[in-house]
């Protein structure tokens, strides 16, 4: 029989595969199911239906959107808030389901917790009623976002039904200059292929800039491959994986390790396997990049200017650009570097894991922050991490405020928000209007980079900063 | 859920691109639970100002298209994050079918789910509906799921949705219904998977 060549996305797709429809839609089964707060609409549905949930031991509840960031001793003061942690609380206690909740040490983001204990390894199927689910697609597992009724789904039948994507690869090759962060790449590819450049596609990672990246780096990665459109996004495991999921709490341990070892090294693409589209960039090419507009396609080299609608010759273009720069007031043509901020938010599932903060401190040391701005670690655990090494204090000397874990300002509905028409740099993922708050002004940009601007007082090139210092 | 197979209704522009669902639903609204009515507060940082007064501006706001329940859309309709609600609120307010050169792929999938048809055509047949009904908002657009077409006056676009979507959407299905169908295949599944990925259970 002739051997055909499988990316490492057929591979995790076959191997879960249960059954085919003749329409083309197949049932998958679910490895890991992941629920937070807003899962509440999922539980109301299975509710409805005096369901309860199928498989506890493989869901995971974890408090992270609406969790206050400040006083977790106290009872939360909004009651609306209150009520949706309560709620998750009692979804996972009817269910049996383990939660890390609002004052377990394991809390924390989602996508942070999740790789943190083990429950993310290679080779599994991972969904959540979270966009970027995608992240966890950074140790070779197929992990995607779904919606409420396919959360309900899940959790009635741990599978789920799902058309398969196209593949598309982005292979990047080359060595990234000192102060380019993973964000940086995921930034250069977003601008480059665009907010719906990967849609109805599954996303592989590949070359040497990918494989050169800490697991840190690549669920950065991974993480913004859903503000490209892509349904997931994906860098096949090796040594790097394998060394930092050894020992995870939730991980296999033992023999049981050594046999998952050998069956995730079979996972890579084979090398003549073939993919539905190619992309590729130069990593030595990328420079710093911060977002102007209100998507994160609408980023740019630290040391390039806003864009002018007068010379775009496209007029849906043009007028694209006008309404973008009229709501993050900046003049057309403007240098980046001349946007003065009001605050700044290192945060988020994106860039809120240890090296994350450990880029910003190095960047920050020594130094003040002219503008006010919150820090919130990825999870209690990181957070833990970070005062054993005295970061704590690098933000605190530099004027941050050194905050609990949780989505904090990345959304906002915890109440951590950026007050109406200020200007934020921000380590997250979306600068939509209003993401952070109404009338909020969101740049995106690397935690080295959030860090510079902090120090600047407008948005500025961390390369000189990093002068001398060890990052 | 209800299934979709014609629909002829009055059609609203919203050319703008990457409508995403932060701006279809805001994220404060997001506690509210769905009987609270989301319809009601359906684009509404785009739609109301920050007093909660009408822009005028804002096309489903004009009388010609208050009762709308067709949107045309701008491309990446749908965007960012996952929520449901999103769709909750699009329904909610009335609005069956949406037209646009691309969706968020969730969104989407979410919109299958309750019923909500997503239509998408090229940049420029959604540019010329949208002129089309702009010139005249009295102007009915039939959109028919079986046959894949979009008529507004006397033009016919045909437009894309996946065999998958398209036959829940017609047939009303409720996946999990269907999926009790499969309950000896997923026990067989299992029953191999634990010798094939013995690692892939939890550790402890
Ligand atoms: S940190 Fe932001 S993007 Fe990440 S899960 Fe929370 S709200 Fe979503």
């Amino acid at each position: 029989m002739r051997h055909t060549s499988q990316t490492l996305f057929d591979k995790l797709w076959s191997s879960h595969e249960i059954a085919r429809r003749e329409d083309g839609a197949a049932l998958l089964f679910v490895d890991r199911h992941f629920v937070h707060e807003g899962s509440f609409h999922g539980f109301s549905q299975i509710k409805a239906r005096g369901r309860k949930v199928a498989e506890p031991n493989l869901t995971f509840g974890v408090a992270d959107h609406y969790v206050p960031t400040h006083d977790r001793d106290k009872a939360i003061a909004n009651p609306e808030i209150a009520e949706m942690v309560r709620k998750l609380e009692q979804n996972t206690i009817d269910n049996g389901v383990t939660l890390f909740g609002l004052r377990d040490r394991r809390q924390g983001i989602v996508h942070v917790v999740g790789p943190e204990q083990g429950l993310t390894l290679p080779g599994l199927l991972i969904v959540c009623g979270d966009s970027h689910t995608s992240t966890h697609g950074a140790f070779g597992t197929y992990a995607f976002g779904i919606g409420a009724s396919e959360v309900a789904h899940v959790l009635m039948t741990q599978t789920l039904w799902q058309k398969k994507p196209k593949r598309m690869r982005i292979t990047v090759d080359g060595q990234t200059g000192a102060g380019i962060a993973a964000k940086d790449i995921a930034l250069a590819i977003i601008a480059h292929i665009h907010a719906d450049g990967a849609q109805g596609h599954a996303i592989e990672y590949a070359g040497s800039a990918i494989r050169a990246l800490s697991m840190e780096g690549r669920l950065t990665l991974c993480n913004l491959s859903i503000e490209a459109g892509g349904r997931c996004g994906m860098v096949a495991p090796d040594a790097t994986t394998f060394a930092y999921i050894k020992g995870r709490p939730y991980a296999p341990q033992g023999e049981l390790f050594e046999r998952a070892v050998e069956d995730w090294s079979r996972l890579p693409s084979d090398a003549d396997a073939e993919f539905d589209r190619e992309v590729s960039l130069d990593a030595g090419a990328i420079a710093p990049v911060v977002t102007w507009g209100t998507t994160p396609d609408d980023a740019l080299p630290i040391d390039a200017s806003a864009p002018d609608p007068a010379r775009e010759t496209d007029e849906a273009r043009a007028s694209y650009i006008r309404d973008a720069l009229d709501y993050m007031a900046i003049r057309p043509g403007m240098k980046l570097t001349d946007v003065a901020i009001d605050r700044v938010f290192i945060g988020s599932c994106t860039n809120a894991r240890i090296e994350d903060l450990r880029a910003a401190a190095a960047v920050l040391a020594g130094r003040r922050s002219k503008v006010p701005g919150l820090v919130s670690p990825g999870s209690s655990l990181v957070k833990s991490q970070a005062e054993q090494e005295g970061l704590d204090r690098i933000f605190r000397d530099a004027g941050l405020e050194w905050a609990e874990s949780g989505c904090s300002m990345c959304v906002g509905i915890n109440g951590d928000l950026v007050p109406e028409g200020e200007r934020c740099a921000s380590t997250t993922n979306r600068n939509f209007k209003g993401r952070q708050g109404r009338g909020a002004r969101t740049h995106l940009m690397s935690p080295a980079m959030v860090a510079a601007a902090a120090v600047s007082g407008h948005l500025a090139d961390v390369r000189p900063m990093l002068a001398g210092r060890k990052v | 859920m209800d299934n979709f197979t014609r629909l002829t209704a009055t059609a609203c522009p919203l050319p703008q691109p990457n409508i995403n669902t932060d701006a279809i639903l805001p994220a404060r609204f997001l506690k509210w639970p769905r009987d609270k009515g989301l319809g009601s507060v359906l684009f509404n940082d785009i739609r109301r100002d920050a007093d909660g007064n009408e822009l005028a501006d804002f096309p489903l706001n004009k009388p010609a298209w208050r009762n709308a329940q067709i949107l045309i859309a701008g491309r990446n309709f749908g965007g960012g994050s996952s929520r449901e609600a999103a769709v909750y609120a699009v329904y909610d307010y009335g609005i069956r079918c949406v037209i646009a050169p691309s969706f968020g792929d969730i969104f989407a999938q979410n919109s299958v789910k309750n019923g909500l048809l997503t239509a998408a055509v090229s940049d420029a047949e959604a540019a010329e509906l949208a002129a089309a009904v702009a010139a005249d908002p009295s102007r009915a657009v039939t959109v028919d799921l079986d046959e894949q077409t979009i008529t507004c006056g006397n033009r016919t676009y045909s437009f894309a949705i996946d065999p998958v979507s398209k036959n829940q959407l017609l047939n009303g299905w409720d996946d999990v219904d269907l999926t009790e169908s499969f309950r000896q295949k997923i026990e067989d599944y299992r029953e191999a998977d634990r010798q094939s990925r013995p690692w892939a259970a939890i550790g402890r």
